[in-house]
């Protein structure tokens, strides 16, 4: 297996998920793109580890870790969008503009 | 050692007196009448303790050198010493005794002054400084007390500050003595330079080529000038006399002035042919046309002043026609009826409450003491037998008689006819003061700068010893060099200061009402507006110079802050354009941060 | 290593190419959609495949984690969010914001620099693949005796993020202020 195709499919699914974070208006949609761009994170780690064959399993690991990360990091995410959501009645990204210049 | 005491002591009163005179603090009547009574002692003993050491150095009369400390600077060092020599005890005894008659007279003139503490201790401070000038053993040290000196008349000509045109006075004095000190510093640079010391001793006895010693020599006449009050640099001394009375009798007439002569008396081996000549022709200049101003003068202090400007003239027409000895004669005389002159008028200006003539008149009867010694002074000043003017001009008129100076014809009549202006002037300012009717008005509430109005017959006695006091050094004095009298000059002299003496008292005994300068005529406006030499200057120097400064301020406002604000609005500006930047959405601000990475990456990639 | 050419390409790497271009299209999908409830669709599909790709790399292990843990919780969890936050149903045109153009150019940008910095990093890098490297055995033996401490530290983190979201979802838990 050449390791320039996981790291290619990577880099794509990374930048796919850059321009959901970058475009997309609703905050949930941009969770998700988040949570895109940690699996391309993912997908590398897994194939250097492979290519590696590292005695650690350290990419493997990391991988755990930080899919263990990303679900707590979901759950922060929503109980915050639900909070927002609560008090702001909105969780369009570009209507919450209190701290821009007026 | 004795030279080092004589100096540090009046020093020490200075500090007392500036230190503890006030202790405790406080500012009711009683407490300032307590604070001036310290000062005056913290003024008088040690100036007395003073003036009695120099008397004691003047018995034993032998030169000797202390050398306290040389400072090594890494390139020429400096002795701080002191060095006495019979030219230096004879000036100190000058300085002691007018000093410590000015001390004595100003606790009666002040009293009651508010800032005498301060007055007394600024002219023990320049009592120190003067000293300090006189004993110098090295031309650094010497410079030191030469610029306290100029401080101290600055301080003590603003004394009543409150007046703009005292203070202005002040620093037109400090100014104009600052342009030549300059000179005098730099001439003290190439003399120290080109002899490899700055010890004076080193200096006469160095071997220095007459080019490098002409250069130097100038520069310091430019120095001696500004101090000396010689043309050009003159215009300072009149308008000093805004100063209280005897700080006019003491820096401006008796010691301060004459240190310009004493520095080139010291040097005077150093002195080559051409620079006497430059040095003769402003002497020859200034002593007329200086004589001539104070005859058209109606400010009886602003007389004494042109009178003072022409008499130092004298001294240096002397030097420049070689007769260093009778400069130096004259330069002691002149101190002490000078300074008695000007103490006399200080008691007239405090009996009338003015400083003009035509306020005064008819004071003979009430003011007896003051008139007896205020006509010594004149005698002495117009150079009557036997007071010691007499003496003393007959000495100079016969070094210039003999000089051997390619300009001899020129100092000599200048001289000539300086002394019958002189004789004119004084008998016009003695016969105003105290002949004729008096004219004493009840004048307002005294502005500050003029003297207060004193309410008694006659000044009082702390005013009226020291007067005496001066009378007989200014009386007698000519008979300790009566060895070197010669009969020709001295009835040459006499009879031409009779003559304009003479001149005078005819036209004023035609109509005593009458100013007797209208004798000038068409002349008198020029005369007292002091041949429009300050006129002169304001136009080439002082509009210039403040234009100039004029444009540095608009310059400063409108282009260095004008560039400060500039880029202050261009910032502000620039900001307001990313303000519109700063719009609250956070997806801007990340898609900005992301293709800033981006560009750094790619500039890296390329770059590395 | 470097010797295995490109041409012809082995049967796994046909496999992990197809997983890849699926999981690609998918993301594509999940960014571009009108409707959200899709997008969270395509998400599943996205993580089936990247899982897909990680069975391939032999990280079976992981793999299972995967299809459990993003496919299982995380989606569902976002599709709780979508629903909570009473998010339109149906078809929506004002899912993207003004921010496309921009956001599409770094994306591009993103996508172009990466994609040559590991082209030309690793184009000659080769992985032999051996089954087991990733089973829950090794990688079990392997986090129980060399990550034991982050292991530690990262349930004390889930447990902070548990307790943090309890709070910040709760009503009645009002702040000090």
């Amino acid at each position: 297996m050449h390791v320039v195709y996981p790291a290619v499919v990577a880099a794509l699914l990374f930048s796919i998920g850059v321009y959901g974070v970058l475009a997309r208006r609703n905050t949930i949609l941009v969770l998700m793109s988040v949570e895109l761009m940690l699996n391309a994170v993912n997908l590398n780690l897994i194939a250097f580890d492979v290519w590696l064959r590292d005695v650690l399993h350290s990419g493997q690991v990391l991988t755990l870790f930080v899919i263990v990360i990303a679900a707590a990091e979901v759950g922060i995410g929503l109980a915050i969008v639900l909070a927002v959501f609560r008090t702001r009645k909105a969780i369009e990204l570009d209507r919450l503009r209190d701290l821009g210049e007026p | 050692m004795i030279a080092a005491l004589i100096v540090v002591l009046p020093f020490a009163g200075a500090l007392l007196g500036l230190l503890l005179s006030r202790y405790p603090h406080g500012r009711s009547p009683a407490e300032n009448l307590a604070a001036n009574k310290r000062a005056a002692w913290f003024g008088v003993v040690p100036t007395a303790l003073s003036a009695a050491l120099i008397g004691w150095l003047a018995w034993e009369n032998t030169p000797s050198t202390n050398v306290l400390t040389v400072i090594d600077t890494g390139g020429i060092s400096i002795t701080v010493g002191l060095e006495v020599t019979e030219l230096s005890v004879l000036t100190a005894m000058l300085v002691g005794v007018v000093a410590l008659a000015v001390q004595v007279y100003s606790v009666g003139y002040m009293r009651g002054e508010s800032r005498y503490p301060s007055f007394s201790a600024f002219i023990s401070l320049f009592t120190s400084a003067m000293l300090l000038v006189v004993f110098a053993a090295d031309l650094m040290v010497l410079y030191v007390g030469w610029e306290i000196m100029g401080l101290c008349s600055y301080l003590l000509v603003g004394h009543w500050w409150e007046e703009r045109a005292n203070s202005r006075a002040a620093i037109k004095a400090f100014l104009v003595t600052r342009l030549g000190d300059v000179g005098f510093l730099f001439g003290i640079f190439v003399l120290g330079f080109a002899a490899d010391s700055f010890r004076i001793s080193d200096i006469l006895a160095a071997d220095i080529p007459q080019s490098t010693l002409v250069l130097a020599t100038l520069l310091l006449l430019a120095g001696v000038a500004g101090k000396s009050a010689q043309v050009p640099l003159h215009t300072w001394l009149p308008d000093a006399m805004a100063g209280p009375t005897p700080i006019s009798a003491l820096i401006h007439a008796a010691t301060m002035v004459a240190a310009g002569i004493f520095v080139v008396a010291r040097l005077y081996v150093l002195f080559p042919q051409p620079t006497l000549d430059v040095l003769g022709v402003a002497a020859a200049i200034g002593m007329l046309g200086a004589a001539l101003a104070a005859f058209a003068q109606n400010d009886l202090k602003r007389v004494l002043a042109y009178s003072t400007i022409s008499q130092l003239a004298y001294m240096a027409a002397a030097l420049a026609g070689g007769a260093r000895d009778a400069a130096v004669f004259h330069l002691v005389t002149h101190g002490a009826f000078k300074a008695l002159l000007f103490l006399c008028a200080g008691a007239v200006i405090h009996h009338v409450g003015s400083n003009l003539l035509h306020h005064m008149g008819g004071l003979r009867r009430s003011m007896p003491v003051t008139f007896w010694t205020m006509t010594i002074g004149y005698a002495a000043l117009i150079g009557l037998p036997p007071a010691s003017g007499f003496f003393s001009k007959d000495a100079i008129l016969y070094g210039l008689e003999r000089s051997t100076s390619p300009i001899q014809l020129l100092l000599y009549g200048s001289a000539l006819l300086t002394v019958g202006v002189t004789g004119a002037y004084a008998t016009r300012a003695w016969l105003m003061t105290f002949f004729g009717t008096g004219k004493i008005q009840a004048l307002p509430e005294p502005a500050p700068g003029t003297a207060h109005i004193f309410d008694g017959r006659e000044a009082p006695p702390s005013m009226l010893w020291p007067l005496g006091v001066l009378a007989v050094p200014a009386l007698l004095l000519g008979f300790t060099d009566v060895g070197e009298f010669h009969l020709a000059p001295a009835v040459t002299a006499l009879v031409v200061a009779l003559l304009g003496a003479a001149f005078v008292y005819v036209v004023w005994r035609g109509s005593p009402e009458r100013d007797p300068a209208r004798l000038l005529g068409a002349f008198r406006d020029p005369c007292e507006q002091a041949f429009y030499v300050d006129r002169l200057y304001a136009a080439l120097f002082v509009r210039p110079v403040l234009a100039l400064a004029r444009g540095v301020v608009r310059t400063d406002d409108g282009v260095v802050d004008g560039a400060v604000r500039g880029s202050g609005r261009a910032t502000v500006g620039l900001s307001g354009l990313l303000r519109h930047l700063q719009n609250g959405n956070a997806q801007l601000y990340v898609t900005g941060v992301l293709a800033g990475v981006l560009l750094i990456a790619v500039g890296a990639v390329m770059l590395g | 290593m470097s010797g295995v050419g490109f041409w012809p390409p082995s049967t796994l790497e046909v496999v992990f190419l197809l997983l890849g271009l699926v999981a690609v299209g998918s993301a594509l999908m999940v960014v571009t959609t009108k409707q959200l409830v899709h997008a969270a669709l395509w998400l599943v599909v996205c993580f089936g495949a990247l899982a897909g790709c990680y069975l391939v790399l032999t990280a079976e292990f992981v793999a299972w984690v995967q299809v459990l843990i993003y496919v299982g919780a995380v989606v569902v969890l976002l599709l709780f969010g979508i629903m909570l936050t009473r998010a339109p149903i149906g078809r929506s045109d004002d899912l993207d914001s003004g921010n496309r153009v921009a956001a599409a150019v770094v994306a591009v940008a993103t996508a172009g620099v990466l994609v040559s910095v590991v082209v030309g990093g690793f184009q000659h890098a080769y992985a032999d693949l051996q089954p087991g490297a990733g089973s829950a055995e090794t990688l079990g033996a392997s986090i129980f005796r060399n990550w034991v401490l982050p292991f530690e530290a990262l349930s004390v983190l889930l447990l902070a993020a548990l307790i943090g979201a309890i709070v910040l979802s709760r009503t009645d838990i009002k702040g000090r202020g």
